[in-house]
């Protein structure tokens, strides 16, 4: 193992920087607490029971979803601004939108096992499930646009196209609940319905759910700078190899 | 049946992310062995 290779295994990987490690730590412990709280120290719900405890995955998990496409959507529109045309707000993007695609997938899965607690049933054709799973397959889409090939420039602005047009989507997810009424619940937090440790527990799940989604892209995106440097370097050694034929053909001719 | 649904919606939440995150960093770590320090602006 090389030098260098040892040197970034003890400090934590190749992509951790001395911000990452301590962000890392921090949402470590919080995970460990929001565990603590979401399933031993809040009391069950009068009306729910046990079944409030997914609450506060589900609503924190669909919210950095939200947050995770919004910011897909800013540094596609960063990148598409000549004045801060760069490749990392592309890269930015990609891996906001991939870690909102697991969190989308986390918010539907539990929310389908909240349903089949609450309405009976683990699908239901509701305005708001359905819109939220439209979201999740265009951005699950958006993901395989990025990887059809091509230049990271072309790659980034076929992406952007998509990634600005797709954020529109998330208004009608999020008032489907008031435009339609649905069978889905309205806003539990706001409409105070959680209070106590309840409402604690809630708040602590949405913290470090945003820790973890900042870790999560910092370190995504540092990988796919790593894969783009690495295709660069491919192609750069592609070309000179060709030039180095073109060379020895024309020296025996 | 509750505490069944809460308990898989935790070990699914927990074991996506830590999935992801077990990939991703296996992923940076064969990508460091071929990438050269200066195209890693961050080290």
């Amino acid at each position: 193992m090389s030098d260098e290779r040892t040197k970034s295994r003890a400090a934590g990987g190749p992509t951790s920087t001395t911000f990452t490690r301590a962000l890392g730590l921090a949402t470590l412990i919080g995970l460990i607490w929001f565990v603590a709280f979401g399933l031993f120290f809040s009391p069950d719900d009068e009306v729910q029971g046990k079944g409030v405890r997914i609450l506060y995955i589900h609503v924190p998990t669909a919210w950095l979803a939200y947050l995770a496409f919004v910011v897909t959507a800013v540094a596609s529109a960063a990148y598409v601004w000549k004045r801060t045309r760069s490749l990392t707000w592309d890269r930015i993007a990609g891996a906001s939108a991939e870690v909102g695609v697991l969190f989308m997938g986390i918010t539907l899965l539990t929310g389908s096992l909240w349903g089949r607690l609450s309405w009976g049933t683990y699908w239901v054709w509701d305005s708001r499930v359905t819109t939220t799973t439209f979201l999740f397959i265009t951005y699950v889409g958006y993901l395989a646009v990025r990887n059809l090939g091509g230049s990271h420039h072309q790659r980034a602005k076929r992406s952007a196209i998509i990634a600005l047009l797709a954020v529109l989507e998330i208004p009608l997810v999020h008032f489907s609940v008031t435009w339609w009424r649905p069978l889905h619940q309205g806003e539990s937090v706001a409409s105070g319905k959680l209070s106590g440790l309840m409402l604690f527990s809630f708040f602590i799940g949405m913290i470090v759910f945003t820790m973890l989604y900042v870790w999560l892209v910092l370190h995504r995106q540092r990988v796919l700078a790593m894969e783009d440097a690495l295709d660069d370097r491919g192609l750069e050694d592609a070309l000179a190899a060709r030039r180095s034929e073109a060379v020895d053909a024309g020296a025996t001719r | 049946m509750q505490t069944t649904f809460v308990a898989i919606c935790y070990i699914a939440t927990f074991g996506g992310i830590g999935l992801l995150t077990a990939a991703m960093m296996r992923r940076a770590r064969r990508l460091a062995d071929k990438v050269p320090p200066e195209d890693r602006p961050w080290i």
